[in-house]
């Protein structure tokens, strides 16, 4: 006889649950679901840069094709970082699981995801560390949070560390003053010593590689695109403006992420620079060859990074310029800032930047030689030696989102904000905990701005936008400002979804804007080429 | 909707708000620090302050019996936020359907009484609607990720294709001249 089926009664068939079955974090394998991940990286970039393990592989496949003995290739790698970086040590020694950084992630704040929580995200590596490097992990095993290095682990790994963008903002509230920006940085060499990058980092970098810029953009593209933005601000502004290419002898040599030479609205941005430079008779070249400000290589490793960087004092020397200005970027800033000097440097060819306008003495960069363009405008803005009208951007309601490096990494909290004040009349801060050094992420940065994994940068930056829309509503902001090419690619995506209505600009766009040139014919549109404010005949 | 229905569903309004919050943040992975349930400041928890919000005013609107105009926003809110999560089409609109359950639970007593039934159906159907409208929201915020994707694109390289010749755009000016005559 067949065993009898027991019947649930129509109490319990209502009874529903909706909790999600929770398992153990280390039970709960990690799934990719098209959307929320990058594209694993081509065999031809990791072929190009020299990297190991190229091949045609994909995320969503089971075989990832891993060399064999690779858990001795990351064991080995591990072991040395933890001897060559004294601080990733520390960190993977020191967390007491307090759980202050828990819910500083965007990533956790927008998914719920226990992963992505700061403190889990480094106990993924930390778990490893364990377990084959103390003595507790290696005898109690589990019982001390260590576990084995598998496949599965690995997987995770790859699919946790490309879902943080190194923002830093945890850190800010670790009472330790755990990085875990740096705690992913290494998580990615690892990787990358296996073979698994994601297709937007590794493109860029080897594009940078062979090409100078990200965007793989060759000498002739990158005048002839500087051209065309010259053709536009003679039709805008009357005046024909003569940015030098590769000039040997110019005091100034001037490096943008490559971001800022094609595409929405990164032109209007480099508009302003060209606009700012040729009304004060700047002294200053663009370079063909150091064409990128921005560094991929630093989401990869700290060699690639170092390698691409090294473009950029060669180009000064070869040049003989006496210092450098740097465009409005992110991650670039964290670079030049805190890294330069050290793989590259010292570079005493070059003189501490000193304003040929104000005579200010950027003394902050005596060491790297170089100052972000928000530095030297904010100082000119302060010596009065701008003629500007604001009120040519009094349709704009604008607010200003920190960029996390800028902001975290260099501390370059006030100036763009002087700078906004004095070119707009309408200007309205985000809420407190969510500026300066605690600024939101716009969820696309360290490389993660690809379109394939555009759900996962809606969830990323939502704490962004949430604050956004607060102000958006309370003072009825539609334009978002900022100081980064990756938020000038990443943040109009993000606001059309969470607050459609709400551009994007960069700072200098604001300034180009509003700077009154000499000799200039009266304008009636904007570098957009829309209609000033009273001015347009097409209103 | 009867009159007794209506105030009986007002005076447990906010346990129901409170039951249907927490069967909402239950879809989310084991919150075990309560954060999304818990924490309060809608910039630190923009989750949990979308929903709290948003359930309240829905549930104000089906008491009320008004038009779905004025709580649509804040199912728009909602919906935006569950339909770029790890969630499959139904399981990110299973919220709206919860509602029927939380609210049989709480007003059991009443339903076995037999005061309530008619008025209990239709403020189901009104639920009904409700998810279709959700369903609309949905796919036009899943439309919009794609769509995203083809706008990037576009302003990444229509700069280009101009410049290259491969794209032209007719001037605004052009249009305005023909107006004119």
């Amino acid at each position: 006889m067949a065993p009898k089926v027991k019947l649930p009664k129509p109490g319990e068939l209502s009874q529903i649950d909706f909790k999600i079955p929770a398992t153990d974090w280390m039970d709960t394998p990690v799934e990719f679901k098209p959307g929320t991940y990058c594209w694993g990286a081509k065999e031809k970039d990791l072929l190009t840069l020299g990297l190991p393990n190229p091949r045609q592989w994909s995320p969503a496949d089971e075989d990832w094709k891993i060399p064999e003995g690779w858990e001795t290739t990351i064991l080995e790698g591990m072991a040395e970082r933890l001897s060559k970086y004294r601080s990733f040590k520390i960190f993977m020694d020191i967390c007491v699981r307090c759980g202050a950084c828990a819910d500083k992630c965007h990533f956790y704040i927008a998914t719920g995801d226990p992963k992505n929580m700061p403190v889990l995200r480094a106990e993924l590596l930390r778990s490893v560390y364990k377990r084959y490097f103390t003595k507790s992990g290696k005898f109690l095993g589990r019982l001390a949070g260590a576990r084995e290095l598998d496949m599965n682990v690995l997987k995770e790994w790859w699919s946790y560390f490309f879902q943080c963008t190194e923002c830093r903002r945890c850190s800010v509230f670790c009472p330790y003053g755990i990085d875990q920006a740096e705690v992913t940085i290494i998580g990615r060499e690892l990787l990358n010593l296996v073979g698994l990058n994601i297709d937007w980092i590794s493109g860029p970098v080897a594009n940078c590689y062979m090409k100078g810029n990200h965007l793989g953009l060759e000498p002739h593209a990158i005048t002839g695109n500087i051209e065309s933005m010259v053709d536009d601000i003679e039709d805008i502004t009357g005046i024909r403006v003569n940015p030098t290419f590769n000039r040997k002898g110019a005091e100034i040599m001037f490096v943008t992420p490559s971001g800022d030479l094609l595409g929405e609205p990164g032109i209007q941005t480099c508009m302003g620079y060209l606009m700012l430079f040729h009304e004060l008779g700047l002294d200053y070249t663009w370079s063909t060859y150091a064409s990128e400000g921005g560094n991929f290589g630093f989401f990869t490793s700290n060699d690639m990074a170092k390698r691409l960087n090294y473009k950029i004092y060669a180009e000064a020397k070869r040049l003989g310029v006496k210092w450098i200005i740097g465009g409005e970027c992110g991650h670039m800033w964290r670079v030049l800032n805190q890294y330069m000097d050290t793989w590259n440097g010292p570079a005493d060819f070059l003189e501490v930047p000193k304003s040929p306008i104000t005579g200010t003495v950027f003394e902050n960069a005596k060491s790297t030689k170089m100052i972000h363009i928000s530095e030297f405008t904010a100082d000119l803005i302060k010596h009065n030696k701008l003629n500007l009208d604001p009120t040519r951007n009094d349709h704009l309601k604008v607010t200003f989102h920190d960029s996390c490096n800028p902001s975290r990494g260099m501390g370059l909290l006030e100036e763009p904000r002087e700078i906004i004040r004095a070119v707009c009349n309408n200007f309205y801060e985000m809420p407190e905990n969510t500026i300066r050094e605690k600024t939101f992420c716009c969820g696309s940065g360290s490389g993660l701005n690809a379109s394939e994994n555009m759900e996962q940068r809606m969830r990323g930056g939502f704490p962004r936008a949430n604050a956004v829309k607060y102000v958006k509503e309370k003072h009825g902001v539609n334009m978002l400002a900022n100081i980064c090419a990756v938020d000038r690619a990443a943040l109009p995506a993000l606001m059309d979804y969470w607050n459609p209505g709400v551009g994007v600009t960069g700072v200098t766009e604001l300034v180009g804007n509003a700077l009154i040139m000499k000799g200039e014919k009266e304008r009636t549109t904007n570098l957009r080429f829309e209609d000033l404010p009273g001015k347009g005949g097409n209103e | 909707m009867e009159l007794f229905f209506r105030d009986l569903l007002k005076e447990r309004k906010s346990a129901i708000v409170e039951k249907w919050f927490d069967a909402i943040i239950a879809t989310y992975p084991m919150d075990t620090s309560g954060f999304l349930k818990n924490q309060r400041d809608q910039f630190a928890n923009p989750i949990g302050h979308t929903f709290s919000n948003g359930i309240e005013s829905i549930l104000s609107t089906l008491i009320e019996g008004d038009t779905f105009a004025e709580g649509l926003p804040f199912l728009e809110d909602i919906i935006r936020v569950r339909a770029i999560q790890d969630f499959t089409p139904a399981k990110a609109l299973n919220f709206i359907f919860m509602l029927k359950t939380i609210v049989r639970e709480e007003l059991e007593k009443e339903i076995r009484l037999g005061q309530i039934s008619s008025a209990l159906l239709g403020f189901e159907s009104k639920i009904d609607d409700l998810a279709l409208l959700a369903f609309d929201i949905y796919v036009k915020c899943r439309e919009q990720i794609y769509e995203l994707k083809t706008d990037e694109l576009k302003r990444m390289t229509f700069t280009l294709l101009k410049k290259a010749n491969l794209m032209s755009e007719i001037p605004v000016q052009e249009f305005e001249h023909n107006d004119q005559k």
